[in-house]
């Protein structure tokens, strides 16, 4: 089992040496400046963000100035998005009626792609911070608010009827019976806002408006035609999409512990 | 303790496709009675036990718990469901899913574990309070159900077919564990079943329900000696008689 693990986990990591080596030959081959090797790519993006001081962890000014800003974006959105969609799912899934007649606006509003949208919320927020927050919050808003609708909807009766026959109180009934009920859910909600997070973010930076960020520096490489360094966002995202991913799931089987090991 | 008085209960609002589930039915239950009432499986027994425990209310008649129409779940009052997968809480430890109720009990952190640990003490689940539901076997489940209603201290306890859904030697001894603790915590037991050696083993009096819709065909003491022993006393001519008995009643009304 271990063995196995560990073998799995080898030939990853092969594979992905194996692309990178084929990436790195291709790109030399073909000697297109739109296409830098990836060694060049690593080198820009450690000069750029990596090469700073220690007292800064080794990250740069530039780093500092757009790194931050936009995992700050992230979170600061993802934590307002995810608690309104969970607060205003659990009211919306707890009642039959008000899901019943909601369910049908709600499918739809999930379904416009939210960068179609952008354009009302410069209507309403202007360019700048405050617009950015609110798009990327109401976009992470609707896969949990619908989510955790659902979880609340499909608690186990007999969960319910032993709150009643135990006479909790509505806080016990909420806190202790139905948001644990609707965890699981809830978290599929959330495993699909963690990547909708990073994608929002990038797009509401690419806006004109914006001071810094990682996706105000792919525009401004893209226009100066550093094209190492806007390769570099890429991979830089690409990076940070993944490692996020995985935070979220380190986190979600701790919280779901209970569930995985009953099912 | 428990007076039900002309009960009845219809599904399905009087229309084409209603089920009377129960049709003026009486019972009494004295204090500290061991009640187990029998009938063929679908006759109504759980809308009797939901009615008893106030969580649905009947279509017609009532029933009083301690001399109070029940109209919400009454104080006191436990029930142990056939379904322990599905009541235990299985995000809860053992020890948490028993404690849980007694919050309302004014009972501080500290009492609460201990009245936790004694009930699972007594149900001999003494070094399981840590595990989780679902780390149990089935009858150990039940038997944490159980002690949830122990801690509780109730002075009603239902049991909806605690041991439907364990096998025969679980069974056995989760029969006993109920004589036990009937001995030790002063209540009153009623216990639904399908079973009707169960009724006659575990019972002070056995009730027999007809067909759906339910009333009272069959009302017997049993008067067996005690303690109540799984080998001799099931063999005693007495339990053989009244275990006869009792199936003629339930399978009379069954084929009706």
């Amino acid at each position: 089992m271990r063995t196995r693990r560990m073998r799995a986990a080898a030939f990853r990591t092969l594979v992905l040496v194996v692309l990178v080596l084929a990436w790195e030959a291709a790109a030399r081959a073909a000697g297109n400046t739109f296409f830098p090797p990836p060694s060049t790519i690593v080198v820009r993006m450690h000069a750029m963000w990596f090469s700073g001081p220690p007292s800064t962890l080794f990250l740069t000014e530039d780093a500092i100035a757009n790194i931050l800003p936009s995992l700050g974006r992230m979170a600061v959105s993802f934590a307002g998005g995810a608690f309104a969609g969970v607060v205003l799912g659990l009211a919306v899934g707890l009642s039959a009626r008000v899901y019943d007649y909601l369910d049908g606006v709600l499918q739809f509003l999930r379904a416009i792609p939210p960068p179609a949208l952008v354009t009302v919320f410069l209507v309403v927020f202007g360019f700048g911070l405050r617009m950015q927050l609110a798009f990327i919050m109401f976009s992470i808003l609707w896969p949990v608010l619908l989510n955790t609708a659902d979880g609340a909807r499909s608690i186990e009766p007999l969960h319910l009827q032993t709150s009643q026959v135990f006479r909790l109180s509505r806080t016990e009934r909420l806190l202790r019976v139905i948001v644990p009920s609707a965890l699981p859910k809830m978290c599929a909600g959330l495993r699909l806002a963690v990547p909708l997070t990073l994608i929002v973010m990038v797009f509401s930076e690419l806006l004109p408006g914006t001071v810094n960020g990682i996706g105000f520096q792919l525009t401004v490489a893209y226009q100066s035609f550093d094209l190492p360094a806007m390769w570099g966002g890429i991979v830089l995202l690409g990076v940070l999409g993944y490692v996020l991913n995985e935070l979220y799931l380190i986190a979600e089987r701790r919280l779901l512990a209970w569930h995985q090991a009953a099912h | 303790m428990l007076e039900i008085d002309n009960l009845s209960h219809v599904y399905g609002g009087g229309g084409p496709n209603a089920h009377h589930a129960i049709e003026a039915l009486n019972l009494s239950v004295a204090e500290g009675e061991l009640l187990c009432i029998v009938g063929p499986s679908g006759c109504g027994k759980s809308t009797l036990l939901r009615s008893i425990a106030g969580l649905i209310t009947p279509t017609g008649g009532q029933v009083k718990v301690e001399g109070q129409v029940v109209r919400q779940t009454p104080d006191n009052l436990a029930v142990v469901f056939q379904d322990y997968s599905r009541s235990l809480f299985p995000w809860m430890s053992v020890a948490d899913n028993v404690a849980l109720p007694l919050r309302r009990k004014n009972m501080d952190k500290r009492q609460r574990r201990e009245a936790a640990h004694e009930a699972l003490e007594s149900v001999g689940l003494s070094g399981a309070g840590r595990k989780y539901p679902f780390q149990l076997s089935g009858g150990m489940q039940q038997r944490v159900a159980i002690a949830r209603a122990l801690a509780y201290r109730p002075t009603l306890m239902l049991m909806d077919e605690p041991f439907g859904s364990v096998d025969a030697q679980t069974r056995e001894d989760l029969e006993d564990l109920v004589l036990k603790v009937r001995s030790h915590h002063q209540m009153t037991i009623v216990l639904i079943t399908h079973d009707i050696d169960e009724s006659v083993y575990v019972g002070d009096r056995v009730v027999i329900l007809s067909k759906a819709p339910a009333h009272v065909v069959g009302d017997l003491k049993v008067d067996l000696p005690a303690p109540r022993d799984q080998i001799t006393t099931r063999e005693h001519p007495d339990f053989v008689h009244l275990r006869a008995e009792v199936g003629r009643l339930v399978r009379g009304h069954a084929t009706v």
